[in-house]
C-alpha cells in the first residue's frame, strides 16, 4: 500500500510523540531552524532593497496564511481580504497614535480586526459558496468605504500616521531592523497555524471543508466553526496590515481595493490552498513577480517587442494581465499549488533513481 | 438459524433509545409515518425494507439530519427530538453513511481523531501553543485511544494515508472506526456492507458483532444482506413505504406474511423458510 509519507526508509517511531510532529525528519527540522538562523543573518549581507521586498513577503506571507486558514483549510471564501489587512492598519496606527506601545498595538489590531471579521463571517453560518462570495465582497466595499469616511479612525483621505515599531525605547525601525520584527512575527505566526492544523479545532475547520454533513454528525458545531474560520483569517490579516502600517509609517486607504483581495486569493493559489508553506511560497512568487516583470522589461529595452507594446509606459498593466494569466495557468496545470509542485520534487529524489 | 439470542450480548431491560411515533414528510411525500419503536441498551437492532421504504431517513432522524414533523424521540432518558446533529454525537451517538463521507482530503489518523471532537477538550487558543498548555498531552492521550479502535479494525497500515485514496472496502472500515472513536452509547449503521465482497462482508459482520458484545455498544444497522442480518441481529425491524410492518425476532420476521410480500410482492407464496431466504439474499 502506498502511503504518501516522507519518511525515509527504516525510520520507525516508537513514540506518538515522535509521531505527530510538525517536521516529519530531523533534517527538515534542521533545515527550518537553518533557514531561519540565515534570515537572521540577512541584513549583515543584503542590501536595504532586498530587505524591503523580504519584509513585504513577510507581512503579506502572514495575511496570505489567515486567507489560506479561511479558504484552503475551511472551504469558505472572502473576496475582501485587503480590507481587513487594512483595518489591521488603521487599528493599530489608531491605538500607538492614543498612547499604546505599538507591539502591544500589533496583537490588539490583530484581536479588534478579529472582531471586525467575525461580524462580517456571521453570513456564513447561513450561506455557502458563490453567495457567501458576494456577501464578502459587501465587506469589501462596506469598509473601503468606512475608512473614507471614518476621519477619526482613518485620517480620512488624508491617510493616518503610524508611529516607528520601538520595544523598550529601542527603535526598530528601518529595513535593517524592522527585518527581525517581521521575522520573528513570521515564525510565530506560522507555528500558531502549524499547531493550530493538528489539533482539535483545526482539524474540526478541515473537516467542515471536506464534508460538512458528516463534521456536524460528528460533534462538529457548524455555525461555530465556520465563523471560527473568518475569525482567525482576520486576525493574521490584521496582524499584517498593523506589521505594514508601522513599516511604512504611514496607512492610507489606496490600494486597499478589491484588486489587491484578488492578489491575496493569487497567493494561495498559486502556493497552494490548504498548504501552510504555501501561503508562503505563494507570497513569495508573488511579491517576486514584478520584480520578474521589471527585469525582463529592462532586457527587452529597445527590442521589437518592446517598440510593439510600449513596455516601460504600460509595465504596471503588463503585471497585472500576468497575475491574471499566473492563476489561470496554475489552475489548469498545478490546482494544488507550489506546495504540491515541491512534495512532488521532493518525492522524486526520495525515490531516484527507482521512481516506482 | 438464529434465535436472535447470541451469547456474549449483554442486554438491559431498559430501552436506550425510544422513538415514539415518528412521521416525516417532504412536501407531499410521506417518507416515514407513525413509526415507533424501542431499542434496548446492549442490542444489535437492523432496520430492513426494500429501497425507498424509508430506513435511511429514519436513521437521520435518530442522528439529527431530520427533524419529523411528529412524534418523539427519546435517548437515553433525554429528550432529542430537537436537538442539534452535533449535540447528540456529544450525547452519545455514532453513525456511518451509506454513501461514504469520510473527510477525504485528511489522513485516516485525522479522520478518526475528528471523532474524539467531543470528547477532546483543547481549543483554538491552546492548540496554538500546543507544547505549552497541555493540548500535546491530551492529543497524545487521545492518539492512544484511536490507536486502539485502527487496531480493531485492522487499518494500521493505512493510518497515515489520505482517505480519499483509499479502497471502497478500506474507507467503510475507516468510516466505522471514525464513529466507534466517538466511543457512542449507540452507533447507527447505514448499509455497512454494501457493495463489498463475501470476505470483506464476514470481516465486517464479525466487527460489528465484536463492537455490540466487546464493546458494549448498542447497534441499529440497515443491511440488505439478509443472511448477515438474520444471523447476526438480536431484533429486526422491517419498514415499507414508510411504515412499520414487522417487528421481532429474525425468525419472526421471516415468517411473518407481510415481509414476504413487501419483498417478493406476491400474496399467495406458499414456500418453506430457505427458499425465500436464498430469494431476498439474491
Amino acid at each position: 500500500m502506498a502511503i504518501d509519507t516522507m519518511r525515509p526508509c527504516g525510520d520507525y517511531r516508537t513514540s506518538y510523540r515522535a509521531d505527530q510532529t510538525i517536521f516529519d525528519t530531523r533534517l527538515t527540522f534542521a533545515f527550518i531552524v537553518g533557514g531561519i538562523i540565515l534570515l537572521a543573518l540577512a541584513p549583515l549581507v543584503l542590501s536595504n532593497y532586498y530587505l524591503s521586498l523580504m519584509i513585504q513577503i513577510g507581512y503579506l506571507g502572514i495575511a496570505a496564511l489567515g486567507l489560506n486558514i479561511l479558504v484552503g483549510f475551511s472551504g469558505q471564501i472572502s473576496i475582501g481580504h485587503a480590507v481587513f489587512f487594512g483595518f489591521g492598519g488603521f487599528a493599530s496606527a489608531f491605538l500607538a497614535e492614543h498612547g499604546v506601545p505599538v507591539p502591544i498595538a500589533i496583537v490588539l489590531a490583530g484581536l479588534w480586526t478579529t472582531a471586525v471579521g467575525l461580524l462580517f463571517g456571521l453570513p456564513a453560518t447561513r450561506v455557502k459558496g458563490l453567495y457567501l462570495a458576494i456577501a464578502t465582497l459587501a465587506a469589501q466595499f462596506i469598509l473601503q468605504d468606512f475608512f473614507v469616511r471614518a476621519a477619526w479612525f482613518t485620517g480620512g483621505s488624508s491617510g493616518a500616521v503610524a508611529a516607528p515599531f520601538t520595544i523598550l525605547g529601542f527603535d526598530m525601525s528601518g529595513d535593517t531592523r524592522y527585518f527581525y520584527v517581521v521575522l520573528v512575527f513570521v515564525v510565530v505566526m506560522y507555528l500558531f497555524a502549524a499547531n493550530l492544523m493538528r489539533t482539535r479545532d483545526g482539524r474540526a475547520l478541515i473537516a467542515v471543508r471536506d464534508h460538512y454533513l458528516s463534521a456536524e454528525m460528528m460533534g462538529v458545531n457548524l455555525a461555530k466553526y465556520r465563523t471560527m474560520a473568518f475569525g482567525i483569517s482576520s486576525f493574521y490579516a490584521g496582524i499584517g496590515g498593523a506589521l505594514y502600517a508601522h513599516y511604512i509609517g504611514y496607512m492610507s486607504v489606496e490600494g486597499l481595493d478589491i484588486l489587491f483581495s484578488i492578489q491575496f486569493l493569487a497567493m494561495i493559489i498559486i502556493g497552494g490552498l490548504g498548504s501552510i508553506m504555501g501561503s508562503l511560497l505563494g507570497t513569495i512568487f508573488m511579491v517576486l513577480l514584478p520584480e520578474l516583470t521589471g527585469a525582463l522589461a529592462g532586457i527587452l529595452q529597445g527590442s521589437a517587442i518592446d517598440r510593439a507594446l510600449h513596455l516601460k509606459d504600460g509595465i504596471t498593466y503588463m503585471r497585472e494581465m500576468l497575475i491574471g494569466a499566473t492563476i489561470i495557468l496554475f489552475l489548469i496545470f498545478e490546482p494544488d499549488g507550489l506546495a504540491h509542485r515541491w512534495k512532488q520534487i521532493k518525492a522524486y529524489w526520495k525515490l531516484y533513481p527507482f521512481s516506482y | 438459524m438464529s434465535t436472535g439470542k447470541r451469547p456474549g450480548a449483554s442486554i438491559a431491560d431498559s430501552s436506550l433509545l425510544n422513538v415514539d411515533g415518528i412521521s416525516l414528510r417532504f412536501g407531499g411525500l410521506k417518507a416515514l409515518s407513525n413509526v415507533g419503536f424501542s431499542v434496548r441498551s446492549g442490542e444489535l437492532f437492523s432496520v430492513i425494507g426494500p429501497n425507498g421504504a424509508g430506513k435511511t431517513s429514519l436513521l437521520n432522524c435518530i442522528s439529527g439530519r431530520y427533524s419529523p414533523q411528529e412524534g418523539r424521540i427519546a435517548f437515553d432518558g433525554q429528550d432529542i427530538t430537537r436537538l442539534k446533529p452535533n449535540k447528540r454525537a456529544a450525547a452519545g451517538i455514532g453513525r456511518t453513511f451509506q454513501n461514504l463521507a469520510l473527510f477525504h482530503h485528511m489522513s485516516v489518523l485525522d479522520n478518526i481523531m475528528v471523532g474524539r471532537h467531543h470528547l477532546l477538550k483543547n481549543n483554538l487558543f491552546t492548540g496554538a501553543i500546543y507544547w505549552i498548555g497541555g493540548a500535546q498531552k491530551e492529543e497524545l492521550e487521545h492518539r492512544k485511544a484511536v490507536e486502539d479502535v485502527i487496531d480493531f479494525l485492522e487499518i494500521q497500515h493505512v493510518r497515515k494515508a489520505t482517505a480519499g485514496t483509499l479502497s471502497y472496502g478500506l474507507r467503510k472500515r475507516v468510516e466505522l472506526a471514525r464513529a466507534v472513536a466517538l466511543q457512542p452509547k449507540l452507533i447507527l449503521l447505514d448499509e455497512p456492507m454494501a457493495g463489498m465482497n463475501l470476505e470483506e462482508k464476514e470481516d465486517m459482520a464479525r466487527y460489528i458483532v465484536d463492537l455490540n458484545e466487546e464493546w458494549g455498544m448498542t447497534i441499529i444497522m440497515i443491511e440488505h444482506d439478509m443472511g448477515v442480518v438474520m444471523d447476526i441481529s438480536h431484533r429486526v425491524m422491517v419498514l415499507d413505504f414508510g411504515r412499520k410492518i414487522a417487528e421481532g425476532l429474525p425468525a419472526e420476521v421471516l415468517a411473518n406474511p407481510n415481509v414476504r410480500k413487501a419483498y417478493l410482492g406476491e400474496e399467495d407464496l406458499v414456500v418453506e423458510d430457505g427458499p425465500v431466504l436464498q430469494a431476498v439474499s439474491a
